[in-house]
């Protein structure tokens, strides 16, 4: 059943009423989103290249990583993305506690991940993965392996930075939703899922081309 | 108002309904699953095969993402389409990239 838009409900000038400043909220979030796609993108096209160069290297640079542990955090993610959606949803319907509850795990979610994230990271220095910092035994004698390990963690590095700012984010939004008058009409929420969203499908498409590579 | 306001191309009278937190959990119980299944079949030694049906499972995910967590499937066809153009334009960065990767070929040593 469609929310319906109350005649006289106002809606900044130049928009002629809330569904469409709704929309062009949305819309103008899609064309941010798309400038980081663009971003990721090249990171994508690197690895497209360099595995395409070399596949065995990445498939064993790819055995190397925590697969197990990838796997959890992957899991960590969708859940904080459902979280997301239902915090959005609560404060669609205008129930503001349960919306700020949803943001806070969504936050909780993303921390863990970002724990997560420098454990695993911890663990490859210590094995000496991490390439021209601490280029030990373990690279040293294979370039193209290292060369996954380059990509490996510039991905993951942009990647967790962009958690990281989605946390603070949800920080911002959920401050701003506290005293919002009505939490049913108000767009910011949704766009910060929209970046929250975006933010987790990276990680989806990142985790098999790192850590399943056989 | 007094101004005019050109009539939109199609967009919803009303704000989209929220969706129902069945749909939500079951969006997230499906990408649970797939999850589950991308990381079963890279254990399954199957050549080629393997990075497409990951790749494949990935955007599947994607797509469950986009279309329910990001309501993309009750937007208007204005957002929908704002929501495809980023994709659209990497599938040209990786076609054009790969055209060159792969019709590469060694040229002869000068006679």
């Amino acid at each position: 059943m469609p929310i319906a838009s109350e005649a006289g409900a106002s809606a900044r000038v130049p928009f002629a009423d809330p569904a469409q400043q709704h929309e062009a909220a949305s819309a103008a979030m899609w064309v941010f989103l798309s400038t980081e796609v663009m971003l990721f993108g090249g990171v994508f096209a690197a690895y497209l290249w360099y595995r395409h160069a070399d596949p065995a290297a990445f498939a064993r640079g790819s055995a190397l990583l925590d697969a197990p542990l990838g796997t959890v955090n992957t899991a960590v993610l969708l859940t904080s993305s459902l979280a997301m959606a239902l915090a959005v949803r609560a404060a669609a319907l205008g129930r503001r506690r349960p919306a700020l509850g949803w943001l806070a795990g969504t936050a909780v979610l993303g921390l863990a991940f970002l724990a997560i994230k420098l454990l695993s990271w911890r663990h490859e220095w210590t094995r000496g993965l991490v390439p021209a910092l601490h280029a030990g035994a373990a690279l040293a004698a294979q370039p193209r392996v290292e060369l996954f390990f380059v990509v490996y963690f510039i991905a993951t590095g942009l990647h967790a930075l962009h958690v990281l700012a989605g946390v603070g984010a949800l920080a911002v939004t959920g401050a701003a939703l506290a005293r919002v008058r009505d939490p049913g009409r108000w767009n910011p929420i949704e766009l910060t899922g929209l970046y929250w969203h975006f933010v987790d499908i990276v990680w989806v498409f990142l985790f098999p081309i790192l850590y399943l590579v056989r | 108002m007094g101004v005019p306001v050109p009539d939109p191309v199609s967009r919803p009278l009303t704000r989209p309904a929220p969706p129902a937190v069945a749909t939500l959990v079951g969006a997230w119980l499906a990408l649970l699953a797939l999850l589950a299944l991308t990381v079963t079949l890279a254990h399954v030694p199957l050549g080629a095969w393997n990075a497409a049906l990951a790749l494949a499972i990935a955007i599947a995910k994607a797509l469950l993402i986009v279309l329910v967590f990001m309501h993309v499937r009750h937007a208007s066809r204005l957002t929908q389409v704002f929501s495809a153009l980023g994709f659209v334009w990497l599938m040209v960065l990786f076609s054009l990239l790969m055209s060159d990767a792969l019709t590469r070929t060694p040229l002869s040593p000068w006679p």
